[in-house]
Order: structure tokens, then sequence, then C-alpha cells
């Protein structure tokens, strides 16, 4: 009960964290207003599925290396084959893409299973791999996307009778709440998701259990795959064109579930801490442009937080694993 | 006891003890097959100067790879070699338009050093695991680099001569740039195989547990470490620059995945304690060769990388399995 009680803790500590820096963000630009604040959920939504496929493994006791290569090619498919395409089309391309990343999660789940290889080596095989496929799906950046898909994360969702409201809740942010919530609420109600939880508490506990090791971990790595697939395509939604080389998403992710909670040895933390730490670090960098510091000074600064952030995570775990 | 007849040991299990044993010489076996086949897609390109050429080429590669392979051996990686190597290279090549080579050099290194301090203390302190902690400072390094290229647009870049001697010069048709890379293998080797600290390197990789109850220090070795590895990055843009002769941004970036792929190949285990540097040396000859076949054969960049990553999974699994069978 009392580690209920601290868990939920940390998340409203974080969610008074970002109040703090909206209201700070308010102070610097006095007309920061509900579409500053829509344009700030588009920016958020790739990394925050990045970071709910990052969660999914990472409480499953691994890590995914290949979250930003895998979106950049599931990236660069869409977008790849839209272009030129009909309205219509995309209504197969969109579920096509999530399969794929199902799918490719499952076969980073297979190869870690079947070769015995530990997690890290084997997504950073994996990273090299769909890096070098999505180069070949796609030299350079390029590609369209579906009017109608765009539509979809641009503007707020009208609410009748409540415009104030309604103005303040962007589409983006109802997309990702939808997509996060179909997974992630039954999967946590499940057997399956208590199972996901057992392998990374202790996976020999959980074997010893009955819970059958392997195939958990396979679809929490599918699961994760197909989060990413998420991401992908809402980076091609926001962007409107498909790009080989992935950002930040990698260490973005690791970094906002460290912050969000989640130990990285596995087995604890949720979902909503790790989402409600990607928005804090993207309000930390909209803060910083909006001071007008120079966007390159803004990325040193952004990659020094999320390493300071991994290190106290690791420095935790560390002290936790020692008492 | 003598008289008992030895079980026959089966082929199989032969084979893979042998490879354990000895993993050179399947190594030497692989690099002159690739040269068979490259005699044979094109007669008469494996001469004098392709020789010379891949040898230009791989030192680069095997001193990032020397990197990796020490780190790995610690049971870590450093995928921050490529953002120092650039890093110095640029650096080095914007400030000798104002000052001395030797200093211009001096400064160069400095980012080199400071990105390995944080590195180690990262790994070696905090206990990130090393492959996020390099991926966070190679951002960091990379964004400094872009803030620092704004300040020397106008200054303009050149590459010192004897930097380009070193790089792409021949002597008797002998790359010069093995007079850097000679000393440093054999510093590698010498480290690794005669030194206390090389030793650390393996107890620490091998069990760290273990070696921490033995009384080693284990955030002083692995900062050192790091710091070492960093260095030799650093050198390694010095001398890239010098071959490859246009600084940029994203200079030696290509070669982090390759020198990952050599070291696994050259048969330093990525979960450290087992492995050396001169196999390593061939995994980069290995490297370079597989590249020119691939270009040969008009292979884009994309399936390069897929075929890297698959290099690198596969050995570490057969590895695996030779180091469980034993």
């Amino acid at each position: 009960m009392s580690r209920l009680v601290r868990r939920q803790g940390w998340v409203a500590g974080l969610l008074v964290l970002f109040v703090i820096l909206l209201v700070i963000t308010r102070l610097i630009q006095p007309g920061y207003g509900s579409g500053d604040f829509g344009s700030l959920v588009r920016a958020v939504l790739p990394y925050a599925f990045a970071v709910a496929a990052q969660t999914i493994v990472v409480i499953a006791g691994g890590i995914d290396l290949s979250v930003g290569a895998m979106m950049a090619l599931t990236s660069v498919t869409a977008a790849s084959m839209m272009d030129g395409a009909s309205e219509e089309y995309a209504l197969f391309v969109v579920p096509f893409v999530l399969a794929m990343g199902l799918v490719l999660g499952a076969v980073n789940g297979m190869l870690i299973v079947v070769t015995r290889v530990p997690d890290i080596v084997v997504t950073l095989a994996t990273l090299f791999v769909l890096q070098g496929a999505a180069l070949l799906v796609l030299g350079a950046p390029g590609g369209a996307v579906a009017e109608w898909l765009r539509a979809t994360i641009v503007g707020t969702v009208q609410i009748p009778g409540l415009p104030g409201i309604s103005a303040w809740i962007p589409k983006a942010l109802v997309l990702l709440v939808v997509c996060l919530c179909i997974i992630w609420v039954p999967l946590k109600r499940s057997k399956l998701g208590l199972s996901i939880y057992a392998i990374g508490s202790s996976e020999l506990a959980a074997f010893r259990s009955g819970v059958p090791v392997a195939r958990t971990r396979i679809i929490a790595y599918a699961l994760s795959g197909l989060f990413a697939a998420m991401g992908g395509l809402a980076l091609t939604m926001s962007t409107g064109i498909g790009a080989p080389i992935p950002g930040p998403y990698l260490l973005a992710s690791v970094a906002a579930v460290v912050l969000g909670g989640v130990a990285l040895g596995g087995g604890k933390g949720g979902l909503l801490g790790p989402i409600v730490a990607v928005f804090v670090l993207r309000l930390v960098r909209t803060d910083l442009t909006l001071l007008a510091i120079d966007p390159n000074v803004t990325a040193i600064i952004e990659g020094a937080i999320m390493v300071a952030v991994v290190m106290f995570g690791a420095f935790i775990t560390m002290r936790s694993r020692q008492s | 006891m003598s008289t008992t007849a030895i079980q026959p040991v089966p082929l199989g299990r032969r084979v893979k003890r042998f490879m354990a044993d000895r993993p050179l010489i399947p190594l030497i076996i692989l690099l002159v097959i690739l040269v068979v086949v490259l005699q044979i897609l094109r007669p008469g390109i494996v001469n004098e100067r392709w020789l010379a050429n891949t040898v230009k080429f791989a030192i680069p590669l095997a001193i990032l790879a020397g990197c990796q392979t020490m780190t790995m051996l610690t049971g870590g990686i450093d995928l921050s070699v490529g953002t120092v190597a650039t890093m110095s290279a640029f650096i080095m090549a914007t400030q000798v338009v104002n000052h001395d080579p030797g200093v211009a050099i001096l400064i160069a290194l400095v980012p080199a050093v400071l990105i390995g301090l944080v590195n180690g203390i990262g790994v070696g302190v905090f206990r990130v695991h090393p492959l996020i902690m390099t991926l966070g400072t190679s951002l960091i390094g990379t964004g400094c680099l872009q803030v620092y290229q704004r300040t020397v647009i106008a200054s303009g870049a050149k590459i010192p001569p004897f930097l380009a001697w070193l790089g792409t010069g021949l002597t008797y048709g002998v790359p010069n740039a093995l007079l850097l890379f000679v000393p440093i293998a054999i510093l590698i080797v010498f480290t690794l195989n005669r030194t206390g600290f090389g030793r650390l390197l393996y107890a620490v990789g091998d069990n760290e547990g273990a070696a921490r109850l033995s009384g080693v220090r284990y955030w002083q070795v692995i900062t050192a470490l790091y710091v070492i590895s960093s260095v030799l990055a650093g050198i390694t843009g010095l001398l890239y620059v010098g071959l490859i002769k246009a600084p940029s941004l994203s200079l030696a970036e290509p070669l982090v995945l390759p020198s990952v792929a050599a070291a696994v190949i050259g048969g330093t285990s990525i979960f450290g304690g087992r492995g050396g540097y001169t196999g390593t040396i061939i995994g980069a000859l290995i490297l370079t060769v597989l590249t020119t076949l691939l270009t040969i054969l008009q292979m884009p960049e994309g399936a390069r990388r897929i075929l890297f990553g698959l290099i690198v999974l596969f050995v570490t699994a057969a590895y695996l399995r030779i180091i469980e069978d034993r």
C-alpha cells in the first residue's frame, strides 16, 4: 500500500512540476496560450510513443535500443507508400505500418529469446539493421502524407457548449491518450500485463511460478514495436515527410523512462509517469526556445539534462540494490 | 587410467574448440577468402596500390576499433568515438588557421579528454550503462561542435601539410600512417597483455564483483579507460582528416558502427573479459575489404548497415555458444 502511494506520489510530483513549468512559461511569454499548447503536444507526440515503447520493455526487464531506428523505418515506409497515392490508400497504409512494427518488435523479442544474447546487444544489432533498412526505403528525407491523417493531429476537439475548455484540448492529445489507453489499460488489467511485470521483477521467480517467460518477453517487445510504429506514424503526420535518420529518440526515451519513475532494472512503474516526464522534458525545451537561446545551445542543455537524469536514475538503482 | 581409450571428440566440437583457442586463424582465412573473391570479381584489382589504399583506410578504423576493444573488455562500449574524432579533427582544422599546428592539436585534444572524463565518471561512479552514457555525451558533443562552428565560420579551415602527409602519403609504397599506427598498436597490445592496467581491464570485465573484492578501484580503472579511449579517438580524428582532407561535422560518424563490428569480429566479447587487439586489427582489415567488395557490387549504404548489424548479432551469438560449450 505504501509503495502504491509512493509511486502515485512520484507521478503527482511530476504533474506539479509540469504545472510549475507551464506557469514559468506563462511568465516568460505572457501570450502563451492554447495554440502554443497544441503545438507542444504535437511536438511531444512522437516522443511520447517512443517513451511508451521503451517503458513496456524496461518494465519487462529489458531495454530497446532500436526504438529510434524502428520509428525511422516505419516513418519512411508510411511516407513513401503514401507518396502520390490517393487519400483512401492511407486507410490501408496505417494498419500495414502498425502491423510491421508489431512484427519487427516480435522479431526483436524472438532473437533475444532464441539466441540468448542480452537485450542490449540484440537491439543494438537490430538498431543497425533497421537504420539500414530505413535508408534503403528512402535515401533522403521525402515522401508525403495523406491530408486527413495530418488533420487528425492539427487543431482542437470541439466540445459543444464549452469553447473555453475545448480550445485547450488539442486533437493530438486526444489521439495520444486514446492510442495509449487502448493498449495499456486492458494490458495492465490482464494476466499478460502481470506476467510482464513479473518477468521484469525476477525472471527466475516468474518462471517458477509458471509464467511463460519467453512468450511474455516476445509479446512485450512486439508491443514496444507497435508503439514505435505509432511513433513513426506520428512523426510522418507532424512533419509531412519521412526521414531515414532518426532524432535523439533513444536517449530521450530512456531519460523519460527514468524520470518517470520506472526502474531500469525492471518490474516497477507505470506508463503515466514516463508520459508526464516526456511532457516536462519537452516543455523545458520550449522554455529555452522562448528565452531566445540559440537552438544549438538548447540541444546541448537538453542533452545534458537527459544525461543527468539517466545518471541520477542509475545512481538510485545502484543505491537500492546495495541496501 | 592411461589405458582407457580416448573418447573421439566430434568434429563440430573440435572445430569450435579450435576457433575458441586460436581465433586469429579463421579470421585470417576469412580475410584471404575475401581478397580472393575480390580478385575474382575484378581481376587485377589486387595490386600494390590497392593494398596501400586498403591499409590506409583500415588504420583509422582499427584505432577506433581499439577503443571499442578496450572498453568492451570491461563489458562496456564507447559510442562517442565518432563524435570525439570529428570534434578534434574539426577543431584542429579551424584552430590551425591562427595557431601553430602543435598548439592547435593540443587544443583539439582538450574536448576529447573532457568527453572521456565525463564518460568515465558517468560509467564508473554513477554506473550508467556505457552505451547510454556515451550516446548522451556524443549528443552533447555534437551540439557543442555546432555552436563552435558558428564562431569560426569566417576563419575557414585548413589541413596542416604534415597531417596530410601522414594520412595519405606513401613512402616506398608503404603508407606513412603506419608510422602512427604501429606504435599505437604495439602500445595497446603491450598494455593489454603485459601491464597491470591491462590485467585490471580483463579482471573488471570478467567478474566485476571479484575484481572489486580483490581491491580494484573500479571507478579509477573505468575513468582512466574512457579517457584513454577518447584521446585515441581524438588522434584518429586528426589522422582521418589528413586522409579525407575535408573537415565536416559528420566526418568520423560513419566509422562508429564498423568499429564496433570490427572489435566483435576480432573476437572481443561484448560482455567483457575476453578478446584482444590483434584480432581487432584483422577485423578492421576484413571490414575494409568487405566495404570495397560491397562498393564493387554496388550495394547501397543501407544494405551495408544491415550487413554490419547482422554480423554483430551472429558473431555474438556464435561466441556465446562457444563459451557455453566449455
